[in-house]
């Protein structure tokens, strides 16, 4: 059977791996390469690179990195952050992506999403939401979680998957840097109106964060950044602990 | 030297990155001389079959392929480059492929016996071998491997070397002479693919 995937994700600016409590103080880890070469030996399923740098030419320091991770890291590698456009997807595949991620350039452009499925596979885009609640519902949130778009979260996954998205990464602001585990209903509530592969983001705290994350079977990823960069939960330990409690994982 | 076919579908920088870091010299070429130079070839491809099918043909090279995997030079199809190998394939339409290796590629998800399951399969899945072979010489024990397609290689079970279940047997590794053809990516499949590519380079 297909086994649950462990995914480190890594944010990169200016070159450098960062990671935000909220989204906000953000501080500095490490070396990009070097901790991807760490994850892979480490046995992580996939690695995650968001760019969250904004100028053209942090862009073309983002993709060098890129390149070298993917000439020596030889698992699937996702990339994301400020992907707007057709050539922004053929800038990052060119530099060993698999798949690419997009966030606010989908809700800027909708289209996007089903232009890149048709143009490099359903398989090759991953559309990747933060949500928090808002009422009684689950809102879409643009701009790194501070704005609210007022896009219903269940009706955003829909129309993603409907439009080629061909894996969902599922974030939730209300948990995130919270470290008491996922947000599992809303989880469940996105998993229920989709039948792609859902990687869940936000909460992970300890490692019983994820065997609880795992028993809801909808769920296929468990992504987090923090608790691995920082080694409060090491990637071995945390994939011998769930296979004694019963989850398939690659060891 | 390796000869990895470039023929306008899917990126091949990770595969051709895979064998120069296991040491392994290799080009990604449209040539039909070099291919014809190589002592090996693998087909890369991701997509649709019909559409790769036809570039591969409007290429010039689907003859190339043919003759060199039946001069006995070693082929290794990777994921639709697999599927090609077989005599057709029935996505979204009917095809034919290179028919090195009799079978057909059919959608899987008819014929899962649980559906709820995913499709695309995507994800690590546990190889099981069922033949042993050469290609397995470095491949750990409880190697898993990475898969993506939503379309699998059937009635090939005199040629299936090696399965992983997804409710029913999903082919894997196929063979027919010096022949192969992996169904997951083994340039994305970390320490078991690159092994998997390495006795490749040695077959």
């Amino acid at each position: 059977m297909l086994t649950k995937r462990i995914i480190p994700c890594l944010d990169v600016r200016d070159g450098r791996v960062v990671k935000g409590l909220n989204f906000a103080g953000i501080h500095d880890v490490a070396d990009p390469v070097e901790m991807a070469r760490f994850y892979n030996e480490a046995g992580a399923d996939e690695l995650v690179f968001y760019d969250i740098t904004a100028s053209y030419e942090q862009r073309a320091l983002f993709t060098d990195i890129l390149r070298r991770v993917a000439a020596e890291i030889f698992i699937p590698l996702t990339v994301g952050g400020g992907i707007r456009t057709l050539d922004d997807f053929d800038r990052v595949l060119k530099c060993g992506a698999d798949k690419v991620s997009v966030n606010s350039g989908a809700i800027a452009r909708p289209e996007l999403i089903a232009e890149a499925a048709q143009r490099y596979g359903d398989q090759c885009v991953v559309l990747s939401m933060d949500v928090k609640r808002v009422g009684g519902s689950f809102h879409i949130f643009a701009k790194g979680g501070r704005e609210d778009t007022g896009l219903d979260a269940l009706e955003w996954a829909e129309f993603g998957v409907k439009s080629g998205a061909g894996e969902l990464v599922v974030n939730s602001i209300d948990t995130d840097g919270v470290k008491g585990g996922f947000d599992l209903e809303m989880l469940d509530a996105i998993a229920a109106r989709v039948d792609v592969p859902i990687i869940a983001s936000g909460g992970a705290g300890r490692m019983e964060d994820f065997a609880e994350l795992f028993r809801h079977p909808g769920i296929d990823a468990g992504l987090a950044a923090s608790i691995f960069h920082f080694r409060q939960v090491l990637l071995p330990d945390l994939k011998r602990y769930l296979r004694s409690e019963g989850v398939e994982v690659r060891i | 030297m390796i000869a990895i076919i470039d023929y306008g579908v899917g990126n091949l920088f990770s595969l051709s990155s895979s064998l120069s870091y296991l040491g392994l010299d290799n080009y990604v070429t449209a040539d039909a001389d070099q291919l014809r130079a190589a002592d090996r070839l693998i087909l890369p491809g991701v997509g649709a079959f019909g559409d790769a099918a036809r570039k591969l043909r409007e290429a010039g090279l689907f003859d190339v392929v043919r003759a060199a995997a039946e001069a006995g030079k070693p082929l290794l199809g990777i994921c639709l480059g697999m599927q090609l190998l077989f005599d057709k394939s029935y996505e979204y339409g009917e095809h034919q492929g290179l028919g090195l290796i009799p079978g057909s590629v059919e959608a899987l998800r008819p014929d899962l016996a649980d559906d709820t399951l995913k499709v695309p399969h995507i994800g690590w899945n546990r190889l099981q071998i069922l033949r042993d072979d050469p290609i397995f010489r470095y491949f750990p024990d409880e190697g898993y491997v990475y898969y993506v397609h939503s379309f699998y290689a059937k009635n090939c079970w005199e040629n299936t070397l090696a399965v992983s279940d997804y409710s029913l047997p999903v082919t894997g590794v196929v063979r027919s002479g010096s022949v192969y053809g992996m169904q997951f990516h083994p340039e994305k499949s970390g320490a078991a693919g690159l092994a998997l590519l390495r006795a490749f380079a040695e077959i």
